[in-house]
């Protein structure tokens, strides 16, 4: 039983309790079993399950254009839940990436807006307010030591109260002005809100960013020292501090991360939207952290991976556009979604542990 | 300990994003189209002051935080007061037990009137009889058509959300529409509900309703855009608040739709829509109006005596119809954001 061995790299594998087959039959498997035992490999079979299930249930779903659309609302959760889940993996949670988002397009638009001046001026004050604010949430959570569901629980009202309060102050509406004639606009959209036709199908190029996103963030994690401090961190804090790990710097960055998410899928939203409006945004912050988390992030930190989110993205877009496709009664629109999640979470948690107890 | 070193480097971010906007205002970012700038000259209605002794009146709602509709509406009973010469306590709750708590709020403060919506009047049915036992005069606006009068309110000022959503089944009919989906951005909502139902009744098409995340609004464009791919023989989309018939008319070109936009309420932005024909019409409760007749009317009550609707009848404000007929007499007050 001592014997229990790691394939894969220790940060990334959960510990594995149950006795060790040491009949040779092991050796048969070895690996699948590796394969099994990675946190994204569950997520992957329940998002490919669900894919395969409308497919046969929904049959506009099987057009490119329909997986288009799937694709561009499972990407603006998703480029959330990248950073979202690095910071769960950290070991911290942040309840006001939601309205963070609002309040990045909120701040882009109104400065651009009442100084009648270029939109990007507006796009780089929002990124360092964004910062900003995943900085304060990092700091606070350092500083005072308290959980990071209260920190930003404050954050969150905060930034939900702000957000209305200084829109109607500033535009004298609770919606932002529509910005979409001024200068630099037409550039930014092209950079935040693009589409291109591949094939003849209308492709949004968040999808990109999704995935290049993703590739860089699984890079950092798997190949970067400061991808071994976030496992670190988020493991067993006071062990990462005594073999010389920065724990605040690693923390606070990753609250910012968040921010810069936040920041990027604001100005998506603001050139996608022209305007925006200041109540929105709240409980999309329990989406994100829910695909992060279907995703193979535990809630405890210290586990998980950047790929996994993006199947969770996948699953949460895919099973919200898949009933519409499938034209289910909208009256259980909320309770289809609960279902289908809980049931992949729940194979994710059977092929996790199945793959551990062999 | 390195911690401090990262903290002194991050305690200069603020400082250098000040310094960044104001060099790149100085560098002369400014842009030469729309913004502000270009907006400066409109200003609201504003006329002159009564001279009657200062009263204190309350408006109590059940507004959820940041919604346009709830502004105008605000908009409109400020407007009342500033005009005569009353101090507007303004108050809002989506929770019908804490709107009621508002109310008992304003009666403990003495207020010389209130003026309440009735989205649930039976839990509001209580704290009103203690109003009129304080002798504080209730009028009731925007919803609760049916229970005004037994709940011995003076005077009502609104529309009924089925009679508007009727108007706008009836529209479909003349446009000659034959399947319509009815977009409701709050699940649950009792209001959305009955416009769509409203639409159902007399709509001789069919009608379909479709939820979706209104707080989300990249959600809102897929979920529109899937059910124009599911069913193509939709041809209209009717929503139920202007932004979501903005983010409807996006869905279209995406998933490369004929259908055509319907929607209730508007503001400035729908107004040019209308004007280009991206959207085909708007029904308008006109909010403002219902804001600026409840306050007004507590006004009259107490100064004159005066019952709007002779304290039997309600007061309508709607549903009144926004189309590429009358837009530009209305676009220049969706742009003050008080129409």
């Amino acid at each position: 039983m001592s014997m229990t061995q790691h394939a894969e790299p220790a940060v990334t594998s959960p510990p594995a309790p149950g006795p060790q087959e040491t009949d040779g039959r092991t050796s048969e498997r070895p690996l699948v079993i590796r394969l099994l035992a990675r946190p994204e490999i569950g997520v992957f079979l329940g998002a490919a399950a669900v894919y395969v299930f409308f497919l046969i249930a929904a049959p506009p779903v099987r057009d490119g254009a329909a997986m288009a659309n799937i694709l561009y609302s499972s990407s603006t959760i998703g480029i959330m839940a990248l950073p979202v889940a690095l910071l769960m993996i950290g070991g911290e949670f942040d309840l006001s990436a939601g309205v963070a988002v609002i309040t990045s397009a909120l701040t882009a638009s109104m400065l651009s807006y009442q100084l009648t001046m270029n939109v990007w001026v507006g796009v780089i004050v929002a990124l360092l307010v964004s910062l900003g604010i995943g900085f304060l949430n990092g700091w606070m959570v350092v500083k005072t030591g308290l959980p990071s569901f209260l920190v930003t629980l404050g954050t969150f009202l905060i930034l939900q109260g702000v957000n209305l309060a200084v829109t109607k102050l500033v535009t004298g509406n609770v919606a932002t002005d529509d910005i979409s004639n001024m200068d630099g606009f037409s550039q930014a959209k092209k950079v935040f809100a693009a589409s291109f036709d591949i094939g003849g199908v209308d492709v949004k190029i968040t999808i990109f960013y999704w995935l290049v996103f993703a590739a860089i963030a699984t890079w950092v994690l798997l190949r970067t020292k400061y991808g071994n401090w976030i496992f670190a961190v988020g493991g067993n804090k006071d062990s990462a501090r005594a073999v010389g790990v920065p724990v605040a710097f690693t923390k606070i960055s990753l609250f910012m991360l968040v921010g810069l998410g936040a920041w990027f899928i604001g100005m998506h939203q603001l050139f996608t939207f022209n305007t925006v409006q200041s109540g929105e945004g709240v409980g999309q912050e329990l989406i994100y952290i829910s695909a992060a988390v279907i995703g193979g992030c535990l809630l405890t930190g210290g586990a998980g991976s950047a790929i996994g989110p993006v199947f969770g993205a996948f699953m949460f877009g895919m099973v919200q556009q898949g009933i519409v496709y499938a034209g289910w009664n909208p009256d259980w629109f909320k309770a289809f979604l609960g279902v289908m999640l809980l049931g992949a979470v729940l194979i994710n948690l059977w092929v996790q542990r199945t793959a551990t107890r062999r | 300990m390195d911690r401090s070193t990262y903290s002194r480097s991050r305690r200069m971010a603020p400082i250098v994003a000040v310094a960044a906007a104001a060099a790149l205002t100085l560098a002369g970012c400014s842009s030469s189209s729309g913004g502000k700038k270009a907006t400066e000259d409109s200003s609201g209605a504003s006329a002159g002051k009564a001279s009657t002794p200062r009263m204190t009146v309350a408006l109590v709602t059940h507004q959820a935080p940041g919604d346009t509709f709830w502004d105008i509406v605000r908009k409109g009973a400020q407007a009342a007061a500033d005009k005569d010469n009353i101090k507007l306590v303004y108050s809002a709750d989506p929770n019908a037990g804490n709107q009621s708590n508002l109310v008992q709020n304003a009666i403990d403060q003495k207020v010389d009137g209130i003026a309440v919506t009735l989205a649930k009047p039976d839990a509001l049915k209580d704290v009103i009889g203690k109003a009129k036992t304080a002798n504080i005069p209730v009028v009731g606006l925007n919803s609760g058509l049916s229970d005004w009068k037994k709940l011995g309110l003076l005077e009502f000022f609104g529309q009924d959300e089925t009679v508007a959503g009727e108007a706008l089944g009836k529209r479909l009919n003349a446009e000659g529409a034959k399947k319509a989906v009815c977009v409701i951005q709050e699940q649950g909502n009792i209001g959305l509900t009955q416009r769509c139902d409203g639409v159902k009744k007399t709509f001789t098409g069919t009608t379909e309703v479709l939820n979706v995340n209104g707080t989300d609004m990249p959600s809102v464009k897929s979920t529109i855009t899937a059910k124009l791919t599911q069913d193509k023989a939709i041809d209209y989309v009717v929503t139920l608040g202007a932004p979501f018939a903005m983010t409807a008319v996006q869905s279209l070109s995406d998933a490369g739709s004929k259908a055509k936009v319907a929607t209730f309420d508007l503001n400035s932005t729908l107004t040019g829509a209308i004007k280009k024909g991206t959207v085909q019409f708007a029904v308008d409760q006109q909010p403002y109006l219902q804001g600026y007749l409840a306050i007004d009317s507590l006004w009259l009550y107490k100064n004159n005596g005066n019952y709007s609707g002779g304290g039997e009848q309600p007061v309508l404000t709607g549903p009144a119809f926004v189309d590429k007929t009358n837009v530009d007499a209305v676009a220049k007050y969706a742009a003050n954001g008080t129409r």
